[in-house]
């Protein structure tokens, strides 16, 4: 999964503590929206909402080893949950995100509940199926959900008297969303739990006889990774101000994958980076042709095959001297 | 026998894959203090014998008793928690990870909190310090930082118990710790195997007969799966079934 | 009990379907132990080219015929220039990379086909309907049954009775010590990918006519055969025969009698199979 470091050395489990670069990088964006259109504000402001996704699949894939061909789930049930209670039950959007939260924490506990006794393979087989369940769900639910056409016409709410209507606002929140959710998920993965989880993706069999409850554990990690994920789809239908079944695809769920693949799985910086070359290609690539989809297939069978470790290995490849 | 109840205990475990038997009728009894050897020649079942005290299978039938109190549904886990540690016949280890790293899950599953999303693993330092000393008892400190996949196989076969031992457990079963390593090594393994805690109950398979007899004080002989004699060491050495099926075989 | 008959009959022939998808999807995870998330792509690759060559020829039956040989080939050159070069990796890399064909092909699809949906017409020898226990059958259904059965057949006696199909099963139970008695193990996982595609571009075709032919029928047919495998147990044939009918049941009678749950009324059976049964009705655990 992650990259091999030099033969003697043992994996060092990246993503643990803040580098220099990222405090530069962290200026860089305070800066960007005051500088930039806000269109180009607006795209990044997308970069955060779905890097926060990315790298709480990170989390399950890179870190435990758990790899959810599903994460669009706990996605789309975070920005359903948000747009229906702050459309139908007539919640602030920010009551409506919150409980969202919760409930793809709660999603990602059931899914998770059946999918954890599975071993591998079938593991994520059911991740995706549960996917489709939900996707399912929301096409047809039309009373609730408005089948296909989604659910719109959500107004941006304030936040301490800033209304997110602006682009530089909604930016502002999105930034601190992200870097707030990397720093919660470092302390995940730096805590006792974090190493737990690191040991199972190494040696489920000797975890146990060591004591530790692997199911247990692997479900907290889906919870966790759910409401991370959650979050990133509530923000995004705030962002929005609509939600539809495209929510929930595989295809997103592809997308996240890809990510997480494209950034370096176990680095949580990685798929972040990954979120954003992934979204910034998509803006252009758009623009020229219509084979977005090849082209997505395409990045993922060349970073499968040729570029295993993503940006984050290619990174840790030059850092090194090359002996990784 | 004490009349204390015994840290572990087996009564009439029976074990079969398909017609496979490879567990018939065994009961057993360790107490704290004990070194208890199984031998038998291979195919005996002493590795699925392990495996059901330790949780990895299901016994078909019979009781596993750890502290008198019946273990033989709880999960692998549980056992672990109740002071039970093992190692297994093949390094079962953290191959990517370091060898400090490799102690110290362990001493962190029974003396950390599992579910502690919040404070920083390498801050506690009761946990690391314990993890140091085992390291050290078992000369392996200056390893700590090393990938455990660098490490040569006997260092990984003296890890393979740092591992068990990380919980500081009551009782310890040991499969076949010496296979695969040179006369030197056993030596070192066999050392190892003395300096453990007097009270710690030890339960070992063991092929090697000069270490069988220089640590056992208690010896059991299993031939398909059953227990062919069971007592003194040189009481089953004595013993005429013994002689004939599993001794006279491989002497 | 008309309406029950009927949907049985129903039930049997998307479970025969189902079965076309889901027994290669389960010896090539047998095989390589991984899942071929590009499956789905075969099938609807098959249901297009065979939906094209219909309209060519206006004959149904040389679709039939025609269409899994373009699938096989897309297939063969798959495993050999990509799946074979990751053999010696973890297996997620593999499926990963069939997750990224599965776009590959999507896009493919929607550029020579479009995003419409088309339906393959049913041979006109096939049109009536058949009276039958007391109802009318559509004689197209039955013979899709009798295409299933005849496929479950027929690859029953390949696995079972022939050479290669011990070949199969030996690679099966343990891939390793199959190569160490001699089998050519990589020209074994070539082939069963192989004809798992052509099985599963088979079904795209007999499904046109009744399924609809369309991009995103990829997916809407792959997690139904997932469903199967898991429920009939990984990598075992008669798990994937019983999975499919059970599910093809389940789906036929929920969207019948509950439709505004039906799509729930699969998953609950999986559910309660795996919490009976977590290596499903036939599999090792």
């Amino acid at each position: 999964m992650t990259p091999l470091p030099p033969k003697d050395t043992p994996t060092r489990i990246p993503g643990r503590r803040t580098a220099g670069w990222e405090v530069v990088a962290l200026g860089l964006a305070v800066v960007w929206p005051f500088v930039a259109s806000p269109y180009g504000a607006g795209l990044v402001t997308e970069v955060f909402i779905f890097a926060i996704a990315a790298m709480s699949l990170d989390l399950l894939m890179g870190y435990g080893g758990l790899v959810s061909f599903g994460h669009a789930a706990f996605f789309g049930a975070g920005a359903y949950a948000t747009v229906l209670l702050t459309m139908k039950l007539g919640w602030s959007a920010w009551a409506g995100l919150g409980a969202g939260l919760a409930v793809s924490g709660l999603v990602a506990g059931v899914i998770g509940y059946l999918c954890v006794r599975m071993a591998g393979v079938a593991f994520f087989m059911l991740t995706l199926a549960f996917a489709q369940l939900l996707f399912s769900a929301a096409m047809k639910w039309r009373w609730l959900t408005g089948g296909s056409d989604g659910i719109g016409g959500m107004a941006r709410p304030s936040l301490l008297g800033l209304p997110l209507a602006d682009s530089r606002t909604m930016y502002f929140v999105g930034l601190v969303a992200f870097v707030l959710s990397l720093m919660a998920l470092r302390r995940v993965i730096n805590s006792p739990f974090g190493h737990a989880l690191v040991g199972l993706r190494e040696n489920e069999a000797r975890m146990r006889a060591l004591g530790y409850p692997a199911s247990r554990v692997k479900l907290a990690a889906f919870v966790i990774a759910g409401v991370f994920a959650g979050l990133g789809g509530g923000l995004y239908a705030i962002y929005n101000g609509f939600v539809s079944p495209d929510a929930l695809t595989f295809g997103l769920s592809g997308t996240f994958l890809l990510m997480v693949v494209l950034g370096g799985a176990g680095s949580l910086m990685g798929p972040a980076i990954g979120a954003g070359i992934f979204l910034l290609m998509k803006q252009f690539v758009s623009a020229h042709t219509d084979h977005w989809l090849l082209i997505v297939g395409l990045i993922f069978i060349a970073c499968v095959m040729f570029f295993r470790g993503g940006v984050h290995g290619l990174i840790e490849r030059l850092r090194t001297g090359g002996r990784a | 026998m004490s009349e204390a109840t015994p840290l572990l205990r087996l009564e009439h475990v029976n074990k079969a894959f398909g017609s496979l038997v490879v567990t018939r009728d065994v009961s057993l009894d360790l107490a704290a203090g004990q070194r208890h050897v199984i031998i038998g020649p291979n195919g005996a079942g002493k590795t699925s014998l392990i495996n059901q005290i330790g949780g990895q299978l299901q016994p078909d039938s019979g009781r596993i008793l750890l502290d008198g109190r019946d273990v033989t549904r709880l999960p692998p886990e549980a056992r672990a928690q109740r002071g039970l540690a093992r190692t297994f016949q093949k390094n079962t280890l953290f191959q990517r990870l370091s060898t400090f790293e490799n102690v110290r899950l362990g001493v962190q599953a029974r003396f950390g909190s599992i579910f502690d999303l919040a404070s920083r693993a390498l801050g506690r330092d009761d946990i690391n310090d314990r993890a140091q000393d085992i390291l050290a008892r078992l000369r392996l400190n200056h390893l700590a930082d090393k990938r455990v996949s660098s490490l040569s196989y006997g260092d990984q076969r003296q890890l393979e118990v740092a591992v068990a031992l990380a919980g500081d457990p009551r009782i310890l079963l040991l499969d076949e710790p010496t296979s695969g390593l040179s006369p030197a090594e056993t030596g070192q393994l066999v050392d190892l195997v003395r300096t453990l805690p007097a009270e710690l109950g030890v339960l070992m398979i063991e092929h090697d007969m000069e270490v069988v007899f220089s640590l056992a004080d208690r010896v059991t002989v299993l031939y398909y799966g059953e227990v062919l004699a069971s007592g003194l060491p040189d009481d089953v050495a004595g013993n005429e079934r013994v002689r004939e099926v599993y001794l006279g075989a491989s002497i | 009990m008309d309406l029950f008959i009927s949907q049985t009959l129903n039930g049997l022939v998307y479970g025969a379907l189902l079965f076309l998808l889901a027994s290669g999807l389960s010896l090539i995870f047998g095989l390589m132990g991984v899942v071929n998330l590009a499956h789905g792509s075969f099938f609807m690759l098959g249901a297009f080219v065979g939906l094209s060559v219909a309209k060519a020829t206006g004959s149904f039956w040389l679709a039939m015929l025609l269409a899994p040989l373009p699938v096989a080939a897309i297939a063969l050159a798959m495993e050999v220039f990509f799946l074979r070069p990751l053999y010696k990796r973890e297996k997620l890399d593999q499926v990963l990379l069939t997750f990224g064909f599965s776009f590959v092909f999507t896009d493919l699809v929607e550029s020579f086909w479009g995003k419409d949906t088309f339906s393959i017409s049913e041979p006109p020898s096939l049109e009536d309907s058949i009276e039958f226990l007391g109802g009318f059958f559509p004689s197209y259904r039955l013979a899709m049954l009798g295409f299933g059965l005849l496929a479950a057949l027929i690859l029953w006696l390949i696995i079972d009775r022939t050479r290669a199909g011990a070949m199969v099963r030996a690679g099966v139970d343990d891939s390793a010590t199959a190569m160490g008695i001699g089998l050519n193990v990589p020209l074994l996982l070539t082939t069963t990918f192989t004809c798992g595609a052509a099985l599963a571009g088979l079904a795209g075709v007999i499904a046109g006519p009744i399924l609809g032919v369309y991009s995103g029928v990829d997916v809407e047919v792959l997690i139904p055969a997932f469903i199967v495998i898991v429920v009939g147990g990984m990598g075992s044939l008669k798990g994937a025969f019983v999975g499919s009918i059970v599910i093809g049941m389940a789906d036929t009678f929920g969207k019948a009698y509950l439709p505004e749950t039906a799509m729930f009324l699969t998953y609950v059976a999986m559910i309660l199979i795996l919490l009976a049964r977590p290596g499903g009705l036939f599999g090792k655990v």
